[in-house]
């Protein structure tokens, strides 16, 4: 078997799956409509079938997503099968609970935070099934595969458990909840060839299109109405995909070709660049997501 | 792509973390960004060598520190090969996070300085891997260019292992590598300075996928395993009354046609399919994720045991095992606490503390009243309900189990069926 890795990743991955569909009461997948969390919709297909998948998906939704995210993602829903709880980073501006940043660099990517812990607290969900991968960052390479977050979704990790020979404790206190990654061990690389082995479809922004930017720091950014656009910016047109793809004014666009699954697969690897490179609000600091975590971020 | 799995111990300064610079730079395998990363910290510190240590520190506190706290995964790929390395400090503060990084791993590296020779963590770093029934084990003795690169100091420090080694446990495979991570020294790069040494470097040798064929030959062999995580019952089209047991294969391999029988139930059955998502599968694996479903309509829920008829597990409502112990809160004799092994649960006393072991010397402690953080002792165990382990001499998967406070939740210890 050429793949033979995948089939092991995704025979641990089942496992975990269903581990989570045991252990709990009320878990969510956590889905953003982006190529992780798109594996991660199919693993849970392969996991349960012929059963359906027995939770409910759930979307923070920034309002700064791009248009074809959304658009994929409702049609992903439909043809799965599952229900999408939508939560509005918006409404939790709107309720004065968040503050919007401002200036050339203001996202919405931290505000998400408070959203999500809302949405937790308003369907009581005990688990929430997240798509995040050791390889993407250095504080997630420490990541437990259940990760156990206090009252105020904060990560300790002092009070990480151990998990030995993947024997996964998903008991908590009242008021505790988990955040559990299955494809933990997953890399890039694993995703996209996975990607090209089930045959899945993904939004069009990862693949090359023509598309109207805003050249700010030497990066692409997507034009669009959320951004800032201030007098240094320049605004060009270019032939470019998404390598990640989360608010439209903090991800980062490639110049590229690539408009096959294989064409990506193959750019990906030859450049050496790790894909969070693309993400302008892991580079605030050297601990940015690390910070994130600990507030409770995903 | 073969998947290979690597778990590190080392003591804090033993270059650890170089290694494994090194070991993805010379393979080619760091990202722009971490080479980068390792440019800059070089100039910072105005170092003549690449400062290669600095794309495993991962937390706020382990750089403000400079060691390692927690254990990290790196992933990285060659052509032929994927590798997950578990890297896990060294020091005796942190042996729980030794366990567990090597528990999902085959082959461990322990690192050795050549200037210091065996310390009292290579006897626990190698103890823990002998426990836990490594594949293969990798001595490098590190800092090589330190001792000038000296034949003879290599040779005094592999008869320290060997000794080492036929005292815990001469039963596992072990190699020996003479090193230097900092100059790129038999990591990738076969050295320029030890002509003497005509063996493998440490690259060679983890590409070696003989163990892991051997082990997963090993696997297959074994006794049939398999716990229930959960049953699915569906009435969708093209599945009337579908009931099926979904689970992963811990060891051993089933038909269909296979004859079986559930514990605890003790119920007697046959496989009538396999499946694995649309796939109807002839055979399952161990490793494999799979739904099974039987002739027979028979009463099975989550934490029941699949076995074939004439390979059953022995029923256990009291037995030995070796813990490692993994929290902060100590136990005794008369602790309460909640077994779990896979899907399985029950409530379990610690009835006697055989003894406890010091690593750094092997002796045992007959005496030992009190189970304190790190501590790995020889108990007897007694539970509220009857369990199916294996010995975890003769079956990993099935002969392991973590215990669970249940009063905090925590995951106290990792045990080990003796």
């Amino acid at each position: 078997m050429e793949n033979r890795h995948l089939y092991e990743l995704e025979n641990e991955s089942i496992y975990i799956l269903r581990e989570v569909a045991a252990q709990f009461k009320k878990p969510v997948l956590l889905f953003s409509g982006g190529k992780d969390s798109i594996v991660m919709a199919r693993l849970a297909q392969k996991a349960f079938y012929p059963s359906k998948i027995p939770f409910s998906f759930m979307h923070i939704d920034t309002g700064h997503n791009f248009p074809e995210t959304i658009e994929f993602r409702d049609k992903l829903m439909k043809e799965l099968g599952v229900d999408l709880i939508v939560r509005y980073v918006q409404d939790s501006i709107n309720e004065n609970k968040v503050q919007e940043e401002t200036g050339k660099y203001a996202s919405r990517n931290a505000l998400q935070t408070v959203t999500l812990l809302d949405a937790i607290e308003e369907f009581s969900f005990d688990v929430c099934l997240g798509g995040a991968r050791r390889d993407e960052e250095k504080s997630r390479a420490k990541e437990r595969i259940f990760s156990v977050r206090d009252d105020f979704g904060q990560w300790d990790y002092k009070k990480q458990r151990p998990e030995p020979f993947q024997e996964l404790n998903g008991k908590i206190q009242f008021g505790e909840n988990v955040r559990a990654f299955p494809i933990s061990n997953w890399t890039e690389e694993d995703i996209w060839t996975y990607i090209l082995q089930e045959g899945l479809e993904l939004p069009s922004v990862y693949f090359a299109h023509k598309r109207k930017l805003v050249k700010r720091d030497g990066a692409l950014i997507a034009h669009s109405d959320y951004l800032n656009i201030v007098d240094t910016d320049e605004i060009v047109e270019g032939l470019v995909r998404f390598r990640t793809v989360g608010d439209m004014t903090c991800t980062a666009a490639f110049l590229s070709e690539a408009d096959t699954v294989k064409k990506v697969l193959h750019e990906n690897m030859a450049s050496k660049h790790s894909e969070r490179g693309a993400r302008i609000d892991d580079k605030r600091s050297e601990s940015a997501l690390e910070d994130r975590k600990k507030g409770g971020y995903f | 792509m073969e998947l290979v799995r690597i778990s590190t111990a080392g003591s804090v300064d033993d270059g650890k973390s170089t290694l494994i610079g090194r070991l993805l730079f010379d393979n080619n395998a760091l990202t722009k960004e971490q080479e980068e990363l390792i440019d800059q910290k070089t100039r910072e510190k105005g170092a003549d060598d690449l400062e290669l240590s600095v794309i495993t520190d991962g937390l706020v506190a382990e750089r403000e520190q400079g060691i390692t706290i927690d254990v990290a995964h790196i992933y990285f790929s060659t052509d032929t090969h994927k590798f997950i390395i578990a890297d896990s400090p060294g020091h005796v503060e942190y042996t729980r996070n030794m366990v567990t990084g090597a528990s999902t791993a085959e082959t461990s590296i322990i690192l050795i300085d050549s200037r210091k020779g065996l310390l009292e963590q290579s006897f626990r770093h190698f103890y823990i891997s002998h426990l836990l029934r490594m594949e293969k084990v990798i001595f490098c003795v590190n800092k090589m260019d330190l001792v000038d690169y000296d034949e003879d100091r290599f040779i005094e420090i592999a008869v320290q292992i060997k000794e080492m080694v036929s005292k815990i446990g001469d039963d596992i495979d072990f190699d020996i590598v003479p090193i230097s991570s900092l100059k790129g020294d038999n990591v990738v790069h076969k050295s320029g300075q030890m002509s003497w040494y005509g063996g493998k470097t440490l690259n060679e040798l983890l590409h070696l996928n003989k163990s892991k064929i051997n082990l997963n030959k090993a696997k297959y062999e074994q006794s049939f395993r398999f716990d229930v995580q959960q049953v699915y019952h569906t009435h969708r089209e093209g599945f009337q009354d579908f009931r099926g047991f979904a689970g992963r294969v811990k060891s051993g391999t089933l038909s269909v046609g296979d004859k079986i029988i559930t514990l605890p139930s003790k119920k007697e059955s046959t496989v009538k399919e396999i499946r694995r998502f649309t796939d109807q599968l002839n055979t399952a694996n161990a490793g494999d994720s799979v739904i099974i479903s039987l002739t027979d309509e028979i009463d099975i829920s989550r934490g029941s045991l699949i076995a074939k008829l004439n390979e059953q597990p022995e029923e256990l409502k009291e037995f030995d095992a070796t813990l490692v112990w993994m929290d902060d809160n100590s136990a005794r004799v008369g602790s309460k606490l909640i077994l779990k092994a896979g899907a399985t649960e029950s409530l379990l006393k610690i009835q006697k503390i055989n003894y406890s072991v010091d690593t750094s010397n092997l002796e045992k402690d007959e005496n030992a009243s009190t189970i304190e953080l790190n501590d790995i002792v020889s108990t007897n165990l007694k539970l509220s309900k009857p369990v199916y382990l294996d010995n975890y001499e003769d079956n990993k998967r099935n002969g392991v189990f973590i215990l669970i406070d249940p009063q905090t939740n925590s995951t106290v210890a990792v045990g080990f069926k003796s």
